[in-house]
C-alpha cells in the first residue's frame, strides 16, 4: 500500500529560504571534504593507469617500485578476494560485484584508457606517483571500439570476456550488446500506417561529464582488528559502505564510513573507485591510513561519464495534431562494462505524452570507454533530445504551435507511460500552460546585431525520481533546541529542506534545529543522495519522526498534567488539555520526571516517489560567421510539488539547466582514433562558465505530489534534460537548418550552413 | 620527485596577516604549502592545473591559482585565503551575501569564488553584471549556473 495525503497549504515553515545550517562552515573554509581528511601517520596512494583503451594484460612487474625508498605497500588484482556474479544495489544502478572489482581495478583486460592496473602506497604523494611509474606492464594492444556503431558491427571484437548478452530473453554469446529489451503496446506499424504524417529519424550524442569540481577521494584505515575506516567524497556513505563490503568480502559491520561534505557528485559519485583500493594498500601497510585523490585527467578519463549513443525516434501524427504512434530504437553506450542508463532513458523517453501505441527497444551497448555512471536523470536528456526534435519537426510541418500541440497530447494523471506504469497526479499541463502564459513566450525574440541571427525552442521533458530508504532522529533537547540526525549527504543545503519538515510538524523554528550527517554506525542506513529523492524521502523520514516526538510528547505532558494521552491537543507548537497549554520548547526543560529525554527515529522506504517535468524556453543568438552560440535568454518552468525551500528549490533548476546547455552546445569526449580521450582537461573539455550564461528564469508550479504529506516532489534532474532540444531547436530557428548530433558546436553550425 | 629530492627551501611569508616561517619542498605548489603544511583546507583542490579556480588565492592582493605557483615563490610576499576573510565582527559581506542568495549548493568553488570575487570588489567598487561575469570566468562552478553567485555578488556591493 502506498500512503496518500490530502495537502495542507497554510505553511509556517516550508516556503521559506532561511540560511542553511552548514552555510558559515561552506563560505570560511571550515567544512571538510574528503581531500581535507587528515590522521596521524598518515601516507599516500597512487595508481598505475591504463596507457590503451582496449589491451589484453600480458605481465605485471612491479619490483622497481616494491624496492623504491618510502614504499610501503604495492596492489594488484590480484590482491581482491575471490567474487562471484552477485549484483548489489549501488544506490542510482546496481553493482556486479565480480564486474566491479574488475573495474575499480583491471584484471586480465583493459577496458579503456585511463583503466586502473596497479596501486602504489607511499610516505608522500609525490612518492606514491614516482612509484607507481615505476610498475612495468605489457599488453597486447586491442583495436578501440568507441562507438555503439562499432560496437554492434559484425565480427566486432568482444570488449568482456564471457560476456553473454540478454537479447529480448535469448542468450547471445560473443556480442557487445549486454542487454536488448522492449516495452510495446498496440501495434505500431498499422498505427504508422494511418497516420497522416510520419517523421522517422536518428540523432546522436557524445559522452559529457559530470564535471563535479572536486575529484574522487579516498582515505582509509584498516585496523590490526579488520576494523575498517574510510572517508570519501560520496553521495551516500552506505552506498560506499555495501560496495566496499561486497568488493572485499568484508562484514559491513566491520566498515565505518565517516561522512565528509561532498564538492558535487550529479551521479557520478555513486560509484567506488578508490575506496577498496585505498582499503586494500591500508591493509597491506600495516594499517597505515592511506590518502588517494585522483587527479582531473583521471577524474574524466576514468569515471562517471553520461552515455553517449544513437536514438531512432519515429513518430505518426494525424493532422488533428493527435500522436497516434511513437517507436524509438535507444542505443546508449554503457562503456568498459555492462549497465548504461537505457532502462531509465525507456522509461522517459515517452513520458511526457499520451501515446495509444508504442514500442521502445534499450540497447545496452559496451564501447572502450570509461564505464558509464549515473549522471542527473541518467538518460533522459538523451531521449528528450531525441522525442523533442522530432516533435518540433512536426509541428514546423503541420503548423501546429508548439505548446498547444504538447497539451493536446500530454500525459496525466492516468496516462500509461512507455514501460506500462500508470500516472497518479502530475503537472505536465500545469507546466504547458505556465510557459504558454510566460513573458517570455510572449516577448519576441528581439533583433540580433548585425552578423548574427535569434533562434528561440521549447521543449519538454520528464523524471520519475527516486524514493528508497532513509533514516532521520530527532533528540529534543533541554533547552528546546532540536539536534537532528539524517544519512543524506548535503549536496546542495538538504540538511535544511529536511529540517524544515520537522520544523513545520514541531511549530519549532528551523534555526533551532542543528542537522548533522553521522557516520554510518550512528545513524540507519539511508540511500545515496541521488535520483531526486532526498528532500522527499529522507523529508519524509524527518516528517514522520517529528509526529513520532509529538505523540511521545502528548504523553509527557499527560504525566505532568495527570491526564489521558489522548485528551492532549497538538497544534502550532502548543500542547493544551483541560485549559492548559505548554509551548513544546519550554516543555523540553521539564520533562524529567516524566521519563527524560524525549527522542524519535524513523525509517521509511518508499517505492514510489511521484514524478518531475519541466519545460522549458531558449532563445539564443547564433554568430553566422564563427558559428558561435549565445544564449539570450531561459526560462524554466517546472512542477516542484512544493517548493520547501524555494531559493535552494529554484538553484537545482538553474544548476540543472546549465549543465544541459553544456551538453547541447559544448561539452563533448572527443575520442581519438585509438580511443583516447583528447581533451581531458577542463580548459579543452569547456564547460560553461559564468560568461557564457545569462540568468536563468524559473518559474516554478506547485502541483502537490500526493505521496507526501507537504506535496513535496524530487526537483534536481529534470532541469538538465529540456535544453539539449531547447537549444538545438533555438539554433534551427536561427539558421534554418536542423541539428541531430550533439553537442551542437560552432564547426557544426558553420558545416550546416555551408550545405 | 621522491624523498630524496633536493633541499628544502626556507620561506617566510604572511598568511592571513599571520607571518610563518617555513620548510617548503621546491616542487611543492602554494596549493599543497597552505592545506599539507600549515593546515589550511579551505581552499580547494580541483584540476591541479589552473583552469577550475578552485585554489584561488590573493598574494599582494592579485589573485592567482595557488595550484600553479609554488610554496617557495610567496616567500616576503602577503598571502590572503578563505580562513582570512572573515574578521572577528563577522562575515565579510561577501559570504554573507552568498549565504543569504543561496550562492553555493556543494560548497566547493565557494572558496575560490569568495576570494576571487573579493579581488575584484578590492579594486572596482561597482562592476557590472558583465564585469562580475568576465571577471570570475576563471572559477567554474557545476551546481548553480552561476545565477546566484553573480547576484551575490552584486549584493555584496550594495
Amino acid at each position: 500500500m502506498v500512503a496518500t495525503y490530502d495537502t495542507k497549504t497554510d505553511y509556517k515553515v516550508i516556503g521559506n529560504s532561511p540560511i542553511r545550517h552548514d552555510g558559515v562552515d561552506k563560505v570560511t573554509g571550515r567544512a571538510i571534504y574528503g581531500g581535507d581528511v587528515k590522521a596521524p601517520g598518515l601516507i599516500w596512494g597512487d595508481v598505475l593507469r591504463s596507457p590503451h583503451a582496449h589491451a589484453r594484460i600480458k605481465s605485471i612487474d612491479t619490483s622497481a617500485a616494491e624496492a623504491m625508498d618510502g614504499v610501503f605497500a604495492v596492489l594488484t588484482h590480484g590482491d581482491f578476494p575471490q567474487t562471484d556474479d552477485k549484483t548489489i544495489d549501488a544506490g542510482e544502478g546496481t553493482v556486479n560485484l565480480r564486474r566491479g572489482q574488475s573495474n575499480v581495478m583491471a584484471d586480465k583486460k583493459v577496458h579503456y584508457k585511463g583503466h586502473v592496473v596497479a596501486a602504489v602506497a607511499a610516505v608522500d604523494r609525490n612518492t606514491a606517483q614516482v612509484a607507481a611509474q615505476a610498475i612495468k606492464v605489457e599488453y597486447e594492444v586491442l583495436p578501440a571500439i568507441s562507438d555503439v556503431d562499432a560496437a554492434m558491427a559484425e565480427g566486432a571484437p568482444q570488449i568482456l570476456d564471457g560476456l553473454v548478452g540478454d537479447h529480448l530473453g535469448e542468450s547471445v554469446e560473443n556480442t557487445n550488446v549486454a542487454r536488448v529489451f522492449r516495452h510495446e503496446f498496440g501495434n505500431v506499424d498499422d498505427a504508422f500506417a494511418n497516420s497522416d504524417l510520419v517523421i522517422e529519424r536518428t540523432v546522436s550524442m557524445s559522452m559529457v561529464h559530470q564535471g563535479y569540481i572536486e575529484p574522487h577521494n579516498a582515505t582509509a584505515i584498516w585496523g590490526q582488528d579488520d576494523n575498517l575506516t574510510v572517508w570519501s567524497s560520496t553521495q551516500g556513505s552506505f552506498g560506499v559502505r555495501s560496495q566496499v563490503a561486497g568488493l572485499l568480502h568484508h562484514p559491513e559491520s566491520k566498515i565505518k564510513v565517516n561522512y565528509v561534505e561532498i564538492g558535487g557528485g550529479f551521479g557520478g559519485k555513486t560509484v567506488v573507485y578508490l575506496a577498496p583500493i585505498a582499503a586494500l594498500l591500508s591493509r597491506k601497510a600495516g594499517g597505515r591510513p592511506v590518502k588517494l585523490v585522483m587527479d582531473r585527467s583521471s577524474v574524466f578519463e576514468a569515471t562517471g561519464p553520461a552515455p553517449g549513443g544513437k536514438i531512432r525516434m519515429k513518430i505518426g501524427v494525424n493532422k488533428d495534431g493527435k500522436i497516434q504512434a511513437a517507436d524509438t530504437d535507444l542505443m546508449l553506450e554503457a562503456g568498459g562494462f555492462p549497465g548504461s542508463a537505457v532502462g531509465a532513458a525507456a522509461i522517459c523517453v515517452f513520458a511526457c505524452y499520451n501515446l495509444p501505441v508504442s514500442r521502445i527497444t534499450g540497447y545496452d551497448v559496451l564501447v572502450n570507454k570509461p564505464k558509464s555512471a549515473a549522471y542527473r536523470a541518467p538518460g533522459s536528456p538523451q531521449a528528450s533530445f531525441a522525442i523533442e526534435t522530432v516533435i518540433d519537426e512536426i509541428c514546423d510541418e503541420l503548423g501546429f504551435d508548439k505548446i498547444q500541440f504538447r497539451l493536446d497530447n500530454a500525459a496525466h494523471e492516468g496516462t500509461r507511460r512507455g514501460d506500462g506504469v500508470q500516472f497518479i497526479r502530475v503537472g505536465l499541463e500545469e507546466c504547458l500552460v505556465a510557459a504558454k502564459e510566460s513573458d517570455h513566450w510572449n516577448s519576441p525574440l528581439g533583433d540580433a546585431p548585425a552578423g548574427k541571427k535569434r533562434g528561440r525552442g521549447i521543449a519538454s521533458a520528464y523524471w520519475m525520481n527516486g524514493g528508497g530508504k532513509s533514516t532521520c532522529d530527532l533528540m529534543l533537547q533541554d533547552d528546546g533546541t532540536v539536534m537532528l540526525n539524517e544519512g543524506s549527504a548535503d549536496i546542495g543545503g538538504t540538511r535544511t529542506s529536511i529540517a524544515m519538515q520537522a520544523a513545520e510538524v514541531l511549530g519549532i523554528p528551523v534555526e533551532d534545529f542543528h542537522p548533522s550527517i553521522p557516520d554510518t554506525e550512528s545513524i540507519g542506513f539511508t540511500g545515496v543522495t541521488g535520483g531526486s529523492r532526498t528532500t522527499y524521502t529522507t523529508g519524509l523520514a524527518a516528517y514522520n519522526a517529528a509526529q513520532k516526538l509529538v505523540v511521545e510528547l502528548k504523553s509527557r505532558v499527560a504525566d505532568l498534567w495527570e491526564t489521558e494521552a489522548s485528551n492532549v491537543e497538538f497544534a502550532d507548537g502548543v500542547f493544551s488539555a483541560n485549559g492548559d497549554s505548554i509551548g513544546i520548547q519550554e516543555l523540553a526543560g521539564k520533562l524529567d520526571p516524566t521519563g527524560g529525554p524525549a527522542t524519535a527515529t524513523a525509517s521509511v522506504n518508499l517505492a514510489e516517489a511521484g514524478n518531475a517535468y519541466g519545460v522549458q524556453i531558449c532563445d539564443l543568438e547564433v554568430d553566422l560567421e564563427t558559428g558561435k552560440t549565445d544564449v539570450v535568454r531561459y526560462t524554466a518552468i517546472q512542477d516542484v510539488g512544493k517548493a520547501v525551500h524555494p531559493q535552494y528549490a529554484e538553484g537545482q533548476i538553474q544548476g540543472g539547466v546549465v549543465q544541459g546547455l553544456g551538453w547541447a552546445l559544448n561539452e563533448e569526449y572527443f575520442i581519438t582514433d585509438d580511443g583516447a580521450m583528447a581533451n581531458r582537461s577542463f580548459l579543452d573539455y569547456r564547460m560553461p562558465t559564468s560568461l557564457d550564461m545569462p540568468m536563468i528564469d524559473t518559474i516554478m508550479v506547485e502541483v502537490p505530489n500526493p505521496l507526501h504529506p507537504y506535496g513535496v516532489r524530487g526537483i534536481g534532474e529534470v532541469p538538465i534534460c529540456p535544453p539539449l532540444s531547447a537549444a538545438a531547436q533555438a539554433i534551427k530557428e536561427a539558421v534554418g537548418k536542423p541539428f541531430y548530433e550533439l553537442p551542437v558546436k560552432p564547426g557544426r553550425i558553420l558545416e550546416a550552413q555551408n550545405d | 620527485m621522491t624523498t630524496n629530492s633536493p633541499s628544502k627551501v626556507h620561506v617566510t611569508t604572511t598568511i592571513n596577516g599571520q607571518q610563518h616561517e617555513l620548510l617548503v619542498p621546491p616542487y611543492m605548489s602554494l596549493l599543497d604549502t597552505l592545506r599539507e603544511l600549515i593546515g589550511l583546507t579551505g581552499t580547494k583542490e580541483g584540476c591541479l592545473d589552473g583552469n577550475c579556480g578552485a585554489c584561488t588565492v590573493s598574494v599582494d592582493g592579485r589573485i592567482v591559482d595557488s595550484c600553479l605557483v609554488l610554496g617557495a615563490e610567496v616567500n616576503g610576499k602577503n598571502v590572503n585565503t578563505v580562513e582570512g576573510m572573515a574578521t572577528p565582527e563577522g562575515l565579510h559581506p561577501l559570504q554573507q551575501a552568498f549565504l543569504e542568495e543561496a550562492a553555493l549548493q556543494c560548497g566547493i568553488c565557494t572558496p575560490g569564488f569568495l576570494v576571487a570575487a573579493k579581488g575584484l570588489l578590492d579594486n572596482e567598487p561597482s562592476p557590472s553584471e558583465g564585469r562580475i561575469r568576465h571577471w570570475l570566468a576563471g572559477n567554474l562552478c557545476r551546481c548553480t549556473g552561476y545565477d546566484k553567485i553573480v547576484r551575490a555578488v552584486q549584493k555584496a556591493i550594495d
